[in-house]
């Protein structure tokens, strides 16, 4: 049941970041890790600005509906 | 739960649907609690969704579970990256939903509710969930591909251009129809202009905050936004109260234009961090929220529907918009059942996050049965107000003059009883000095929100508060559109310049950037202030011209997946594509044509330049022009939303050329010539 809850809560937050263009941080730490692990990993601050600029870069990222 | 107790389960529900939608459809003369047009509506959604949109995605796609996704086999950890899929359809749901289906609802209320209700509904399962699913499949199944790019691998460079022009107009009237809304909304209301003006320092100070003083924390910052916006919004009322401050900020729609034109421009050129960034994600939370609190508050309310469920103006007449049902209503409700601007949304970052291809009816068809929802509920909002409060706010000064007196009179000569002191009394409890002709669907939806909340919190204290939180919502998520899509628009104006003279493609070149934002800019401000200054009021004929092209746009994305369906040697199928492309081409084209040729002065573009360059000719002035400026001003706007429209039935046209021959080629090579990506990717 706790875990149920902690479940639901991480995923809304989750969610409520990837709406405004923000993935999951641990998910990208671990896939570093496991695939890439002689190469640096982004620190939150990095990867926050890298995902921010690529939400409004070149391609269709930037379009909201109507 | 066993085989035969889901099955009692979905006959209960469809029975519940049946009921609902009986009683929404044949009840007269008597009001029918809202209730039962949303129970309708969650019915049909969830027998579609098991019967229709899980037959897509399995049967017509043939999605298969164990292939893997880009998400899957290029797993950057950034963009790609594999998501659950309620996560999934959050991020998906907050992408497409925006205006659009909370105005064109509004507009289309005036035929009563139940033509729209229909058409949101049928259109939904039938079109626009069927665009949305699809198109996400196929560019899932190209790595995450745009519609223009799969246009153009998929029908030939030729048809990719064509369809790359097509979207470019469609942003720009998109854009200029967004402001135009807003304009509407905050003009001559020193309340709503206050606030939607208080939220750019907001903005700055959360950017700066995200950036420097707490890097990257979204929530401490968008808490610390939506405290100051509500307190933004709560001193509104002081400031319209104050007559010196009140005077501060009280624009006529001109000066307004001006100041959202000149706005567009600085906010697409600043640092995205700064301002961009910060407004969207305010406006993304507060947008799902306010929908959130709507849905709940029509549950707890259980407004009745004061509009009746079809007025005389089904037949063409209408004050708000004119010309008959079909094919108008058609185009009128675009975004709720149907909207072409999905499928850039479903060829953009959902694609590259799928964990499991079964998903693309989950969040393709799921997401936009959502939005559908969304429109339903805004037919509510503006069918639970008085029907003669409603006319008033949507009909332009035009029809029923600028004094309250003559406006009632007008309005209850129709048959929707009103008196002038219930027009002072409602501008006065939403803290407006007036309601009448407040076009475009957002002050009207307002009203029938606050109309709403205040049953829930506050009463009718409260009432200018949620009248004000409703303008809010929307115009800052429009003003985040439009910020958004200039920048948008700027890279595809550089890259279609670039096509020509390549240096022009450098982004980060501040001198391209400047100069392909002020081309965007233009362009959308340029239909924009046409739209501010038309006597007829600018909705009118700006709204039709933008349901055309994005139901085009639909039209173009439809006709693709059934070309990619006949490539795949899936054509025993191609109808679940090819049938509403077809009705979508057909309307759009139907539309435009009479939009170009008809005759009728209401209705035809040309008709109606015709009129005013003669009577100019004789040196008349017709109403509602009061001057040969004016006069001037109909026949150039006429002109020019013509032109438009020949546009982009011309579009139409050549991708159905295009399509066809597509077909007839892949019809001729009898194996599955598709263009699809699989297997592992070279490390990166």
């Amino acid at each position: 049941m706790l875990d149920d809850l902690k479940m639901i809560k991480d995923r809304l937050v989750q969610m409520s970041r990837l709406m405004v263009g923000i993935p999951d941080y641990d998910a990208y730490v671990a896939h570093r890790l496991v695939n890439h692990p002689d190469q640096p990993v982004m620190s939150y601050e990095e990867f926050f600005r890298n995902r921010q600029d690529a939400r409004y870069g070149v391609g269709t990222g930037t379009i909201r509906c109507c | 739960m066993s085989d035969s107790v889901k099955r009692l389960g979905w006959a209960a529900v469809a029975l519940l649907g049946a009921i609902a939608l009986g009683i929404v459809a044949l009840k007269r003369g008597e009001s029918i609690n809202a209730l039962w047009l949303v129970m309708a509506a969650v019915c049909c959604y969830m027998l579609a969704y098991r019967y229709y949109g899980l037959f897509i995605a399995n049967k017509v796609l043939g999605a298969d579970p164990s292939r893997p996704t880009p998400a899957v086999r290029r797993n950057d950890g950034l963009d790609y990256v594999p998501t659950n899929k309620y996560v999934l359809f959050g991020h998906h749901f907050a992408a497409i939903a925006g205006a659009g289906p909370l105005v064109g609802p509004v507009l289309a209320a005036q035929m009563g509710y139940l033509p729209g209700t229909l058409w949101i509904i049928g259109g939904v399962v039938f079109a626009g969930a069927v665009q949305d699913s699809m198109v996400l499949f196929c560019s899932m199944r190209r790595d995450g591909r745009s519609l223009g790019d799969m246009i153009r691998s998929e029908m030939g460079p030729v048809a990719g251009s064509i369809a790359s022009l097509g979207i470019l107009l469609i942003m720009i009237i998109i854009l200029a129809i967004l402001a135009l809304v807003v304009v509407k909304a905050l003009a001559g209301s020193p309340w709503g202009t206050f606030t939607v003006f208080a939220t750019i320092p907001i903005a700055i100070l959360m950017g700066i905050y995200s950036r420097f003083i707490r890097p990257g924390r979204i929530a401490e910052m968008s808490v610390i936004g939506f405290i100051l916006l509500m307190s933004a919004l709560v001193y509104g009322r002081n400031v319209a109260e104050d007559p010196t401050l009140a005077a501060l900020f009280t624009f006529k729609g001109e000066q307004l234009a001006l100041i959202i034109i000149g706005y567009g421009f600085v906010a697409s050129v600043l640092p995205v961090w700064l301002l961009l960034a910060p407004r969207d994600y305010l406006s993304t939370f507060l947008k799902i929220g306010a929908i959130v609190a709507l849905a709940i508050g029509i549950a707890i309310v259980m407004p009745p529907l004061k509009m009746p469920a079809i007025t005389q103006f089904i037949d063409g007449t209408g004050p708000v918009f004119k010309g008959s049902w079909a094919p108008f209503l058609f185009i009128t409700i675009a975004c709720g059942s149907v909207s072409g601007f999905h499928a850039l949304i479903s060829s953009g970052t959902t694609p590259k996050m799928i964990e499991n291809e079964r998903q693309v009816a989950f969040i393709g068809y799921g997401g936009m049965l959502m939005e559908s929802f969304v429109a339903a509920m805004a037919m509510v909002a503006a069918s639970v107000i008085e029907p003669g409060v409603y006319f008033a706010m949507n009909s332009p000064g035009a029809v029923i003059g600028a004094d309250v007196a003559q406006a009632a009179a007008k309005i209850s000569s129709w048959g929707f009883l009103i008196t002038p002191e219930m027009l002072i009394e409602t501008a006065k409890d939403v803290g407006e000095t007036t309601i009448l002709s407040r076009v475009g669907g957002a002050p009207t939806l307002a009203v029938g929100m606050a109309h709403i909340f205040s049953n829930v919190i506050g009463g009718k204290a409260m009432m200018g508060f949620w009248y004000h939180f409703a303008i809010l919502f929307e115009a800052l998520f429009i003003l985040t559109a439009v910020d958004a899509g200039t920048r948008a628009c700027r890279f595809m104006v550089q890259d279609m310049i670039g096509a020509v003279y390549a240096p022009f493609r450098a982004t980060r070149n501040w001198t391209n950037n400047l100069i392909a934002t002020g081309i965007s800019v233009a362009m959308w401000g340029y239909i924009l202030y046409a739209g501010v200054i038309d006597p007829f009021g600018g909705i009118n004929s700006l709204w039709p011209l933008f349901g055309i092209s994005n139901q085009m746009l639909a039209g173009m994305a439809l006709v693709m997946v059934t070309v990619i369906l006949f490539k795949m040697k899936r054509s025993q199928w191609a109808w679940v594509s090819g049938a509403p492309a077809a009705f979508l081409l057909v309307c759009t084209t139907w539309a435009g044509l009479l939009k170009i040729f008809s005759s009728d002065p209401a209705i035809g573009f040309f008709a109606l330049a015709n009129k005013y360059s003669a009577a100019m000719a004789e040196n008349k002035l017709l109403a509602p022009a009061k001057t040969a400026d004016q006069m001037a001003q109909v026949v150039h706007n006429n002109m020019l939303d013509g032109v438009l429209a020949c546009l982009f039935v011309l579009v139409v046209v050549s991708m159905v050329v295009y399509g066809v021959a597509s077909i007839l080629k892949a019809r001729r090579i009898d194996k599955p010539t598709a263009i699809e990506v699989s297997g592992p990717v070279a490390a990166e």
